[in-house]
């Protein structure tokens, strides 16, 4: 079912573009249509004073913020004070958001149950962008570590006349052993056995 | 003898020279010997840094002495109530000027000896000489509660320049001001080590006076703690004290200069070439082209009383809070400033180790023209010169008188 379009602006500043375009796109599906996205803050007073923000979704980590912070409590550019979203009723959310990374500014005076939805929405996508580069980062090192695993079983069963078996075998008792991760084991032996290569012709 | 890690407190941190103390607590085992699993967490901004103390990622962190006065003024969004049980050493920042700008205050007789006299005198007729139809001149500092907003202002207003009115004063963080200086975007700032020392070393910038000309030995960091762990931890808290003092006395030693100039250039830490660190520890600043001059008392680690949390330091700040508007004076808000500094903990945390412990919680700041000794317990104390460059005195038992002073 189609919604209604929210007649709220919001100015999304994050110098991360994907995780922008991601906030973005869910604001969007929950039927906010004004939205504006800043990747950049150089001429940021200019933005907020054409596009007048209700409200600001900026992720915390951004070192512009003190800036920002001090501008809309004192730019002329500003037309409206504009405050950091603090909802005192609700210190949950308040650590959701800043566990998420993600911080929210609002005009004087909207309501909060106006702004409630969208930082809650920010804050859901924040964690579900942060989801999904730890996943990307975990298949990436899987792959990695199973390429380190596979060279090592072949040196082994060159140098040593093992099957691929026994030496997937060896190199899991070794590392169970030292108490240390397989790919661990891999990459010394790879390295070691690199050190005591015959030197190429 | 090893003692256990027993108290884990993660702290957070800017990457600036004032970070020392904080950095070398863990890198020099300070925090280890007492107990203390010291966890630095590098932040890119003070509002992350106010933010992670508030919901408790953080328990303790490295703060513009400002900061806690104005969370528990509520003057800030997500302000948890901070208190000040230590300082983290005096002075450390400058005030550079585009080249352009240097050039004309030169002509108009600033000095290349950080004089903020002739410095002031310089740049008040340099903005005298500008057309009405050109853009105020535009200096930065890092946070509105900041000693840099506030000897910024000092030092204009006291040289008959009003800010606002005659020079916009905007907002940057610390590694972006050389930058902003280089194109033109500002045309001067003012800022901790090493980020005066990146502009004047990279040719873009002229340091023009020093925090330590304009008011010597006065506070700039301090360690700024969640109320609600404090009254948790006291042992914890009393643990950390102790490892910052002895860390702050090791950073006070020009023969560890060296070493901790490579430990803050880390990757970790503050990130940036250790010669540019040497020059804040050592006073001995390139103010530009390689001029090398020497600033006595330029960062202060241990000395001088540096890590006492003076009561007389937080109503100087409250007092230039009000006068720039941050905060109305009332007898109220002055308790609230004053109580934010945490001596008593200080002196509990501190007695057994025989640091050098002041009699009083207060002084009448900038009264003192030589090093003087001083009435303490535990290790003699000797304080001073602590001028201010104009001559005026701070006296926190006249606060009211102070205020009005200044008033305009």
């Amino acid at each position: 079912m189609p919604q209604q379009p929210i007649a709220l602006s919001i100015l999304i500043i994050d110098e991360n573009r994907l995780r922008a375009a991601v906030i973005e796109d869910g604001l969007r599906d929950a039927g906010y249509t004004q939205l504006t996205v800043v990747n950049d803050v150089v001429g940021i007073a200019r933005k907020i004073a054409d596009t007048s923000p209700d409200v600001i979704v900026i992720d915390l980590e951004n070192p512009n913020r003190d800036m920002l912070e001090s501008m809309f409590q004192l730019s002329r550019a500003v037309r409206r004070p504009i405050a950091m979203f603090v909802d005192r009723s609700d210190q949950a959310s308040i650590e959701a958001a800043v566990e998420a990374g993600v911080s929210a500014y609002v005009v004087d005076g909207l309501k909060r149950e106006r702004v409630k939805p969208i930082v809650d929405m920010a804050i859901s996508r924040f964690n579900a962008f942060a989801r999904m580069a730890r996943e990307l980062e975990d298949a990436r090192s899987q792959l990695e570590s199973r390429k380190l695993v596979d060279r090592a079983k072949g040196i082994l069963m060159s140098t040593r006349g093992l099957s691929e078996a026994d030496a997937y075998a060896l190199l899991r008792k070794t590392a169970m052993n030292q108490n240390r991760k397989i790919s661990e084991i891999a990459e010394s032996l790879i390295t070691a056995a690199g050190l005591l290569a015959p030197p190429e012709e | 003898m090893s003692v256990r890690s027993s108290y884990e407190i993660v702290a957070g941190f800017m990457p600036l020279l004032d970070s020392a103390i904080l950095i070398a607590a863990k890198e020099k085992g300070f925090a280890d010997a007492e107990g203390v699993d010291l966890r630095l967490i590098r932040e890119t901004s003070w509002a992350s840094i106010r933010d992670r103390l508030a919901v408790g990622h953080f328990q303790v962190a490295h703060h513009l002495a400002p900061m806690p006065l104005a969370a528990n003024l509520s003057l800030t969004p997500l302000a948890a109530k901070t208190i000040v049980p230590i300082a983290l050493g005096l002075g450390g920042n400058a005030i550079t000027v585009s080249n352009a700008l240097w050039v004309q205050m030169a002509h108009r007789g600033a000095t290349a000896d950080l004089e903020p006299i002739a410095a002031g005198k310089a740049l008040r007729a340099t903005v005298a000489q500008r057309r009405n139809d050109w853009p105020l001149l535009k200096f930065a500092v890092v946070h509105p509660f900041s000693g840099h907003n506030y000897e910024l202002r000092y030092w204009l207003a006291a040289s008959g320049i009003v800010p606002d009115r005659d020079i916009e004063i905007v907002f940057v963080p610390p590694p972006l001001m050389a930058d902003a200086l280089a194109a033109g975007s500002i045309d001067g700032y003012c800022v901790g080590e090493p980020w005066s020392t990146a502009a004047a070393t990279a040719g873009v910038g002229h340091i023009a006076t020093v925090k330590a000309a304009i008011w010597r030995s006065s506070p700039e960091k301090v360690l700024g703690v969640a109320a609600t762990w404090a009254e948790r931890e006291p042992d914890a808290l009393a643990a950390l004290l102790r490892a910052l003092c002895r860390a702050a006395q090791w950073c006070g030693e020009a023969d560890n200069h060296r070493e901790l100039a490579q430990i803050l250039a880390g990757p970790a830490y503050i990130a940036q070439p250790a010669e540019w660190m040497l020059r804040g520890l050592s006073g001995a600043l390139d103010l530009g082209g390689g001029d090398i001059r020497h600033v006595d008392d330029f960062f202060v680690p241990f000395a001088k009383g540096a890590t006492f949390p003076w009561k007389s330091h937080a109503l100087w700040f409250y007092s230039q809070m009000v006068r720039w508007h941050q905060v109305p004076h009332t007898p109220e808000n002055a308790a609230i400033a004053r109580e934010t500094y945490r001596p008593d903990i200080y002196r509990s945390a501190l007695k057994p180790i025989g640091i050098a412990l002041p009699a009083a919680n207060a002084k009448v700041e900038g009264g003192l023209v030589a090093p003087t000794p001083v009435g303490s317990a535990g290790a003699s104390l000797t304080l001073g010169p602590d001028g201010f460059f104009d001559g005026a005195l701070f006296d926190p038992d006249m606060l009211d008188a102070y205020i009005e002073s200044q008033r305009h």
